[in-house]
């Protein structure tokens, strides 16, 4: 990054997923979050600069439910406090900006959601054009599936590819506490299932997920005194498509190619990378737009596949790539996190520690 | 464990939502009304279906429409075997497809009625299928469908609608409904079950006295965990209140003018919204004195306190709630 760009760290993080939660609401789901977050990057909430959340009010059918969601990140004496509906890598996004401004020194984000409380698909095709497409309702799942289409059809790729996607992911994902859909099967057993959403299968659609997640981020004068091997951020960026799915080419994704020339992808090598890919296809169409060739380890946690907590799941792509980094396993990793239908939106972040 | 408290908890809006369409989707629309479809030529000359204002890429202003079609190309489709009743406007087992009209560039997404998956395919063509009665809405286009080689796509049919007006669409009505089931979550349902019981049970963190209801699983103020439950008085003081002059959209609305409050129950560190009766309205005052009445069957529901009545007690001094008021 140029002169006068702040190095700032995550430092810490902490997750919560269930496969339907009936037994907390949004703000209880939030709380073992915030404070295990807190916890890992040993600060009190007082030291916190700015504090930001990324929701969705359609999620649980209830107008600002991120204020109420507040009540979990404790807000007195008043906080500088901000909200996106997005996914809340893009509250980080906006955190990591406060951070530039040299307003604040460190900040607290958090994303959560409740999917399970409605239709998630269905809700989610919302996000459309509310004059000639979201009239017709497809779903988000038909979207993606549109999109798995068009893919397919640009390309000398096959449903077994998608299988094989879906089947590593599983398989990664039993070693992950946080997911909520495991499975040892290979891409032939997978392949042998039923299409339900023509060319997907179950096993390419990510699970309904409740679910939140914290990030603390940093300076490098705080990151370094409370964190031993912080994962700095060295890069990032999020770029928005056009939002007419015909006016944009479905294969490709061309806002993650820009996002991830903004954050600096290639410009060193890349250990780890986590992708939000809600559905096997995606994750070809982002791997290829992200330029990543087949050396890099491409979500070891499972990735959305395994769990996806809508509107903390692309905060959990960073969480997970830091997690890596703070632990030695990694040095260098790539966040992905895209929000809207057929990837409509994408962000990428560049973590790093330091030699 | 006892069972979750759940809501079951429709969002819509009565009727739809109304929505101006602009020019351009305007156009679309129109189009659609009187049975052709109509793009927009974008900046390097693509022709975009459905027509945009202005250029996805330059964002310059587009006004030169064009028709397209009206044969068109399947470019990708997903198959919906269930139609989900009051949703889809097909109640049969159809196609999402993106189709390229014929003249345009762009692909649009709409449906395609084939009858069978089988009978799906990239590249295959297919051909409009009017709605007989049209108003000007996406559906016009009721589906696209096969178009057999040598086959002509059918002129749409003259519109039956005899209300439809034959001006430009300036505005559709879009109704929306999702359904939820909530669930009140561990402190509210601790909260509602006392309720029942006809007790107020608030909580708090611990190293705070401040006490939360109903309380909501944290000390807002800290974020901490209350964990410790409180049961507070059924007696409380108005901190501040407001006469409603207009009357409620519910059958249960009280009668105007009726008094809504902020009560704060002694033991209680927040003030709780609730409604005042037996107290002419010019005569509810900040610093009365109030205590709850319950009905006849109170159940885990925040209607189980029906309203607050006086206690005749005098006047709480206003330093014993200002930091409430």
């Amino acid at each position: 990054m140029g002169s006068g760009i702040r190095e700032v760290a995550v430092v810490g993080f902490a997750q919560l997923t269930a496969l339907e939660d009936r037994e907390h609401n949004e703000v209880e789901l939030i709380i073992p979050a915030v404070q295990g977050a807190l916890a890992d990057a040993g600060m009190e909430r007082h030291e916190i600069g700015f504090t930001i959340s990324g929701s969705c009010d359609y999620l649980s059918g209830g107008p600002f439910t991120f204020v109420s969601g507040l009540d979990a990140a404790g807000a007195w004496p008043p906080v500088k406090e901000s909200h996106v509906e997005m996914d809340a890598a893009w509250a980080l996004y906006e955190a990591w900006v406060a951070i530039q401004t040299g307003d604040v020194d460190s900040a607290l984000i958090y994303g959560f959601g409740k999917s399970s409380l409605g239709d998630l698909h269905e809700i989610m095709g919302l996000q459309a054009d509310p004059y000639v497409v979201a009239p017709l309702w497809p779903s988000m799942v038909d979207m993606a599936a549109l999109q798995a289409s068009a893919f397919l059809a640009a390309t000398d790729y096959t449903e077994s590819d998608l299988c094989a996607i879906a089947a590593r992911s599983r398989r990664a994902a039993v070693d992950n506490p946080y997911a909520v859909r495991v499975e040892d099967a290979t891409a032939q057993e997978l392949l042998a299932r039923p299409v339900t959403h023509t060319p997907l299968r179950d096993s390419d659609i990510a699970p309904i997920t409740d679910g939140s997640a914290a990030i603390i981020i940093a300076t490098r004068e705080i990151a370094d005194a409370r964190c031993e091997r912080p994962a700095y951020i060295r890069g990032i960026d999020h770029r928005v498509d056009a939002q007419g799915l015909g006016l944009r080419d479905l294969a490709t994704s061309a806002s993650t190619k820009l996002a991830a020339q903004g954050a600096g992808v290639s410009n060193g090598p890349v250990d780890v990378a986590e992708i939000h890919a809600q559905f096997s296809h995606e994750e070809l169409i982002l791997k290829e737009a992200l330029g990543l060739d087949d050396a890099v380890v491409v979500n070891p946690s499972g990735g959305p596949l395994g769990a996806n907590p809508v509107m903390a799941t692309g905060l959990i792509r960073i969480g997970e790539v830091a997690a890596r980094i703070r632990s030695g396993s990694a040095n260098r990793g790539v966040a992905h996190a895209s929000q809207g239908p057929c990837l409509q939106q994408n962000l990428v972040c560049v973590l790093e520690g330091d030699q | 464990m006892t069972a979750p408290l759940m809501q079951h908890h429709i969002l819509e809006y009565p009727g739809g939502y109304t929505r101006s369409v602009g020019p351009a989707v305007g156009r679309y629309l129109s189009g659609l009304r009187d049975g052709h479809i109509v793009g927009v030529t974008g900046s390097d000359g693509r022709v975009l279906v459905p027509p945009t204002g202005y250029d996805p890429v330059t964002a310059a202003t587009l006004e030169d429409y064009v028709p397209v079609g009206p044969a068109g190309t399947v470019t990708a489709f997903t198959w919906v075997n269930q139609p989900r009743p009051g949703k889809h406007h097909l109640t049969h087992p159809f196609a999402f497809a993106l189709v390229r009209p014929d003249g345009s560039d762009t692909a649009m997404l709409h449906v395609v009625d084939a009858g069978s998956p089988d009978a799906m395919s990239i590249g295959m063509r297919v051909a409009p299928r009017w709605a007989p009665a049209r108003r000007g809405y996406v559906t016009d286009l009721e589906a696209w469908v096969p178009l057999a080689d040598g086959e002509t796509p059918v002129p749409a049919p003259p519109n039956t609608n005899e209300d439809v007006s034959t001006e430009p669409v300036t505005g559709i009505v879009t109704p929306i409904s999702l359904a939820y089931d909530i669930n009140a979550g561990v402190a509210a349902s601790k909260y509602l079950r006392a309720l029942s019981e006809k007790r107020i049970v608030g909580q708090r963190a611990k190293g705070s006295d401040d006490v939360y209801v109903p309380p909501r699983g944290t000390d807002p103020t800290t974020g901490a965990p209350t964990e410790i439950e409180v049961e507070v008085g059924q007696v409380g003081t108005v901190t501040t209140y407001c006469v409603v002059n207009i009357p409620g959209l519910s059958e249960n609305s009280p009668e105007i003018p009726y008094v809504c409050a902020q009560i704060l129950l002694d033991g209680a560190h927040t003030a709780w919204f609730g409604l005042v009766q037996g107290l002419p309205a010019d005569e509810v005052r900040m610093g009365v004195r109030v205590r709850a009445v319950w009905a006849d069957d109170p159940g885990p529901d925040a209607r189980s306190i029906k309203w607050f009545e006086p206690t005749g007690e005098p006047d709480a001094p206003y330093d014993d709630y200002k930091a409430y008021a």
